[in-house]
């Protein structure tokens, strides 16, 4: 078991800096997150860190040992990739018995045996030990393909998006089967995803990647309450936030052609006293709107229901006014048609306000 | 129903006055193609059939009862009991085994070769495949001056001095399969090479982390990935080492001192001396032994496929 250090790590293929400076320091035992979208350097970033890749700069540390000069072999990590990596034509058992022998490791026959069954009744594949691995689902391939990891107890698991080949009810239930898994080894979980969701229920902290740069470290009610950028805000949240470029006049900020007017809230006023007349970008969550059929107190805004997604537990609004297009979450009580108008009330305790040319966070 | 049916017919009719159908037009596309196969592929096919189980021979005219005379199984009789002709088979089998052998692993190991990243890769491969577009007669025809004993290239670069590899027969097989070999190596080779690429990166990246060995990888890894593509290459290489003419034809010509190939010997009996109904009995011995391997290669195949 063992921690991971990147300090500023960078490599490049030909043109695209893939991964650019970066620095994480994930801490032992950690379940620890890279989330970004398709390009961005998260798998690059772990297979930097598994040694199949050569960094152009920066260091690897792992349980504090450089190891930029070790071979994916003797960084005693494991991998587990977005593909089921199962050797062809061997049982599951013979595939989960491969890591352990090798010949830098030295196992007797019945310690491995221990081993594999251990292993196999964590995961719950015991009854496909004898079976081939062509004949296997995608879930109980990927259940394989995590026990070949386990059996040698490495210093730290890395995963390249194991997930995303398996059907939603399957990953669902992966991922719980995942994070009790990094509660039962105590082991070090270095884990890469594109899926916020994936992100936000395993993950122990995050850190938010896009074109090879880090925007973000932090836990997941730090990057979902506190996001330090528009790109953050954005890619973290289902549904996504809505974000308004508005005007700020005294205390006041105006959207659109004064179709909004909000008073600003009292704690963000001394920061937003030097933008006074700027512009900025005020962003909302969907559950931060509150839906009614009369008209309330404060930043209270009638508004024509667009378009409706009932998930069930809740139903996502596309409100209009005029040319304003933002969502909201209501209970499905409510029984909203489309063409209705209601009134949206506006939390703005609960605003986040990004600067528009830097788009960090402000307040 | 009936009466529905008429109908129909006759909207069908008037749009044949009109035009041709589509049905109509596809038999007409079809027709030449069709002429061209019965006429030259399936007729032969059967008449030889039947030529082999008569005497018969092309040279002279036919007189029905005594060109061709129908004398039963003797002809296949004489082929499976002529101790010269099991000469040809042994041969013939030599023949298949040893270029069909240098072929596999030769062109699996180029294939192999080129598949580590280095300058000057594409040329390469081009280079290799070259032998493989040329015409079996001009390549068999250029082995000849190459093999020549007194002034030929070959034992001048190896440095043999004067050894006859066209007309000793001891030695012309093995000149012939060096040919064959240096010809169809590249087919096996790209074979080989479309298997390998298709066989996914992380599997080695995963056995890499699992500390395995090189001898692992290939042996559990590259083979088991390449074998069904690998099966592919045997099985066509086969039947054309089986059936091969024009590279002996090109390098030993067809005399006395030609390696006793079972379809240089076809020739000779069928084209040479007209025996057209033994030739004929020859031919369909060949045809049901290549039958034989393929399916049990295809069956392999299938098996690997799973």
């Amino acid at each position: 078991m063992a921690g991971v250090k990147l300090i500023s790590l960078t490599k490049t293929f030909g043109d695209v800096t893939a991964v650019n400076d970066m620095n994480i320091e994930i801490k032992d035992k950690e379940f620890f997150v890279l989330l970004g979208p398709t390009g961005a350097g998260k798998t690059t970033t772990l297979r930097l860190v598994a040694g199949l890749e050569k960094q152009d700069k920066g260091e690897v540390f792992l349980d504090n040992i450089s190891v930029n000069d070790f071979t994916p072999a003797l960084r005693d990590v494991a991998f587990v990739f977005q593909y089921y990596t199962l050797y062809p034509h061997y049982t599951v058992r013979q595939n989960l018995e491969f890591p352990l022998k090798s010949k830098l490791r030295s196992f007797t026959k019945s310690e491995i045996k221990k081993k594999v069954s251990e292993v196999s009744r964590i995961l719950h594949i015991e009854h496909l030990l004898e079976r081939e691995t062509v004949n296997l689902s995608g879930g109980e391939m990927q259940r394989v393909a995590l026990g070949r990891a386990m059996v040698r107890t490495p210093k730290v698991f890395l995963m390249d998006e194991p997930l995303s080949n398996l059907d939603a009810k399957l990953r669902e239930e992966m991922r719980r089967e995942l994070s009790r898994l990094h509660f039962d080894l105590g082991s070090t979980f270095f884990y890469v995803t594109h899926d916020q969701v994936e992100a936000m229920t395993m993950g122990d902290r995050i850190a938010v990647l896009n074109e090879g740069r880090m925007l973000q470290i932090g836990t997941p009610d730090e990057i979902y309450n506190s996001p330090k950028n528009v790109f953050v805000a954005k890619f973290v949240g289902s549904p996504a936030i809505n974000l308004f470029k508005s005007a700020i006049e005294k205390d006041t900020l105006i959207i659109g052609k004064k179709e909004m007017v909000l008073g600003i809230f009292e704690k963000h006023r001394n920061v937003l006293k030097k933008y006074n007349k700027k512009n900025i970008i005020l962003g909302i969550r969907p559950e931060d709107i509150e839906i009614s059929r009369e008209k309330q107190k404060v930043n209270s805004f009638k508004c024509a229901v667009y378009f409706s997604q009932s998930m069930g537990a809740e139903d996502i609004l596309n409100l209009k006014i005029d040319n304003i297009n933002f969502r909201a979450i209501a209970p499905p009580k409510y029984m909203i048609k489309l063409g209705e108008t209601v009134y949206a009330n506006i939390n703005i305790s609960r605003s986040h306000l990004f600067d528009s040319e830097t788009e960090e966070c402000i307040a | 129903m009936s009466s529905r049916l008429k109908e129909n017919q006759g909207s069908d009719m008037e749009a044949h006055y009109h035009s041709m159908s589509d049905k109509t037009l596809m038999r007409l596309f079809i027709l030449p193609t069709l002429v061209l196969l019965i006429s030259i592929n399936v007729f032969p096919l059967f008449w030889s059939l039947f030529l082999s189980f008569t005497k018969y021979t092309a040279k002279m005219t036919n007189i029905w009862g005594k060109n061709p005379e129908m004398i039963g199984i003797a002809n296949y009789a004489r082929v499976l009991t002529d101790p010269e002709m099991w000469v040809k088979f042994i041969t013939t089998a030599k023949y298949v085994i040893m270029s069909v052998a240098g072929e596999m692993i030769l062109g699996f190991g180029f294939a192999l070769l080129l598949q580590t990243k280095f300058k000057g890769r594409g040329f390469i491969t081009t280079l290799l495949i070259l032998p493989m577009t040329m015409s079996p007669v001009i390549v068999g025809l250029r082995w000849r001056l190459f093999y020549e004993p007194n002034w030929g290239m070959f034992n001048f670069l190896l440095g043999l001095g004067r050894i006859d590899w066209i007309s000793d027969p001891s030695r012309n097989l093995y000149s012939i399969v060096i040919a064959d070999v240096w010809m169809w190596t590249p087919f096996v080779m790209l074979l080989s090479l479309a298997g390998l690429s298709a066989v996914p990166k992380y599997l080695y990246e995963a056995a890499e982390i699992d500390r395995a060995s090189w001898w692992f990888k290939f042996t559990r890894i590259t083979l088991p990935m390449v074998y069904p593509i690998l099966m592919l290459a045997l099985i066509f290489r086969t039947i054309e080492a089986f059936k091969i003419f024009d590279l002996p034809m090109g390098i030993t010509g067809r005399g006395a001192m030609a390696p006793p190939l079972l379809s240089m010997h076809l020739y000779n009996v069928s084209f040479v001396t007209w025996n057209t109904s033994f030739g004929s009995s020859i031919g369909y011995i060949m045809l049901i032994m290549v039958l034989a391997i393929t399916l049990i290669f295809v069956k392999y195949l299938n098996k690997a496929k799973q």
